[in-house]
């Protein structure tokens, strides 16, 4: 019960005019309270559409199934109310591309301050501005920042202005939806340590999603790699970015070197191809077609997680065959 | 903005000859007296040709054209301003729902505006006009509730393609509700052509005010350009040929739409780049 954030066998399916399209397929995760999860993946992975499903973000044609439960209290069955109240006061969002998620004709301070005065209808206009102060103070921006209009500010400064908003309320956890996109590395670099540093502080639990392994086995406790709508690996951070179980996840740490790895050196692999396209999914494994480890075996049905050493899970058939090509 | 908007010329022009009529208009009792504008106690001879005393000659009353004139800018103003404010509010009220909820609220709200948009419109304030008590708040509602469609159309539209911004979603992640994303979010968006919308409004409504006035409709005790003409054509003063007494409400008429329009025409383009291109 202790979760801040529990999924149960998650579905999302998107209904078009050309039929359903299942984006986020049978996803259980749990992330206890203080811990910092990370959820990496492709484009189109369903990373995105599971973070708004956590706060019932998703347009009307999503179908979602399975449970969602906010430090148990499941999201899908809230009323309208009470769902209101729970958004921003029990888990915020760091939205990517801040430029786009302020208000242009509005002043940074009133944006920050708007979560504040919607949950306490009883708070007072100058106590707001305080909060909002030391806010912005916590995020390492002067206080007279507040009067700015976001296209005063810079990339790294703006995106500051969202980490900010997102502590408003004193939530419980953060979801930061690729915070860094659009940044350069050294800013990027800032924000994501800003973004640890509070979390650590304020004792929240953190659900980071990128596609950058690297960076979410620095600032994350465990991690996810989701594809093609499934978990398809998951366990304590630091190993599943060193040694992979899901050839996907060895995928994914490949594409970007390492620094003391001679091996990387020559330049990161990449992986051929793209994700499959949601609404035609091919038999059995998902990640076959793409897989240089796919055998007869990988195309018959869709593996399930299964565990892969402590702690650790996999949704691989050939997991000990992946393991000793080392 | 501001800055734009002083490049404008044309729209300099309009605002400089509204400035100047909104004061005339202001302070035209501190020199027009009840005595000038009555029809019993007129200071002049009924229909008299400009003069020295009379510059623009006298009304079939006998009254100066000049204070008749100056005075029918108050009503006129009056009328345009207040009816273009009931227009443009149904407007984005309408048009910021329909976008804002869309579904059926959209369908049903835009099925409506389009009934409105194809009625002609004298017509219809016509039928208002005679229907309801003769007077000024008459003429403005009969205005208001014909000039609205045009105005909610374009803030539906503008609603739309802020609505699809991110910071829409974020409004509504925070737990901001219907009324917070519209109030705090869509409006601040729209409020820059809404003004616009607003002065190209006002000139319509003075049109349709002096129409009224002219065709008997508004109260006939109050002097406007509209019930100056329409006195005027009630006396023959068009076949006699009494010139003075038609051109200032005719000529004031056209003068002060034409401004709004100028005015409104400016805002556009400073709001739209698009038609800036153009120029």
């Amino acid at each position: 019960m202790n979760d801040v954030l529990r999924l149960e066998n998650l579905y999302v399916s998107y209904k078009t005019a050309a039929g359903p399209v299942p984006t986020v397929r049978g996803v259980n995760l749990a992330l206890p309270a203080g811990g910092r999860l990370g959820l990496a993946g492709e484009s189109g992975c369903g990373k995105s559409t599971l973070a708004g499903a956590v706060l019932r973000l998703l347009p009307k044609s999503a179908d979602v199934s399975g449970r969602i439960l906010l430090d148990g209290e499941d999201v899908q069955t809230m009323t309208w109310g009470r769902l209101r109240a729970v958004r921003w006061a029990e888990a915020s969002i760091v939205f990517q591309g801040a430029m786009h998620s302020l208000n242009p004709v509005r002043r940074v301070g009133d944006q920050i301050a708007e979560p504040i005065l919607v949950h306490d209808r009883g708070v007072s206009r100058t106590a707001a501005d305080r909060r909002v102060a030391t806010l912005l103070d916590q995020v390492g921006l002067v206080a007279a920042r507040a009067a700015a209009y976001p296209h005063e500010l810079s990339g790294g400064q703006r995106q500051r202005v969202m980490i900010a908003m997102a502590l408003a309320c004193s939530p419980q956890l953060i979801v930061a939806d690729e915070p860094t996109t659009a940044l350069d590395v050294m800013i990027q670099a800032q924000i994501l340590r800003l973004i640890g540093e509070l979390v650590a502080e304020h004792g929240i639990s953190l659900l980071m999603i990128s596609h950058d392994l690297a960076v979410l086995a620095e600032h994350c406790d465990r991690l996810a790699v989701m594809y093609a709508g499934r978990i398809a690996e998951e366990g304590p951070a630091g190993e599943v970015f060193a040694d992979a179980r899901h050839p996907y996840g060895r995928a994914l740490a490949e594409a970007f070197p390492r620094i003391g790895d001679a091996a990387s050196r020559r330049g990161p692999r990449g992986l051929p191809g793209d994700p499959p396209d949601p609404a035609h999914l091919p038999e059995g494994c998902a990640f076959a077609p793409r897989c240089t480890f796919a055998a007869e075996e990988c195309r018959a049905a869709e593996p399930a997680l299964a565990a892969a050493g402590e702690g650790r899970t996999a949704a691989c058939v050939r997991v000990d065959v992946v393991r000793e090509a080392g | 903005m501001i800055a734009d908007f002083r490049h404008r010329r044309a729209g300099l022009v309009g605002l400089a000859f509204l400035v100047l009529t909104a004061v005339a208009a202001l302070a035209a009792p501190l020199f027009i007296s009840a005595e000038d504008l009555s029809a019993v106690f007129a200071p002049g001879v009924p229909r008299q040709a400009p003069s020295g005393h009379f510059l623009l000659g006298t009304d079939a009353y006998g009254r100066s054209m000049v204070a008749v004139t100056i005075w029918g800018a108050r009503i006129s103003l009056t009328v345009g301003l207040l009816a273009t404010l009931l227009a443009v509010g149904i407007g984005a009220l309408v048009g910021v729902a329909a976008g804002h909820f869309g579904g059926w609220v959209d369908t049903v709200l835009m099925r409506v505006t389009d009934w409105f948009l194809v009625l002609p419109v004298l017509v219809l304030a016509t039928a208002l006009a005679s229907v309801l008590t003769p007077g000024v708040g008459t003429v403005v509602i009969a205005i208001g509730v014909t000039a609205w469609p045009t105005a909610a159309r374009v803030v539906r539209a503008q609603t739309l393609s802020v609505e699809s911004r991110p910071y829409i979603e974020r409004a509504k992640a925070l737990g901001g509700g219907h009324w917070h994303v519209m109030r705090r979010h869509i409006l601040p968006n729209v409020m820059p052509l809404m003004l616009a919308q607003a002065t190209l409004t006002v000139s319509a409504a003075i049109l349709t005010e002096a129409t009224l006035a002219f065709l008997g409709l508004s109260d006939p005790t109050k002097v406007s350009w509209g019930t100056t003409l329409q006195l005027a054509r009630a006396v023959g003063a068009v076949s006699a040929g009494d010139w003075w007494i038609l051109l200032p409400p005719g000529a004031a008429i056209i003068a002060v739409a034409l401004a709004f329009t100028l005015v409104g025409r400016a805002l556009e383009q400073v709001l739209n780049p698009r038609l800036q291109e153009r120029m």
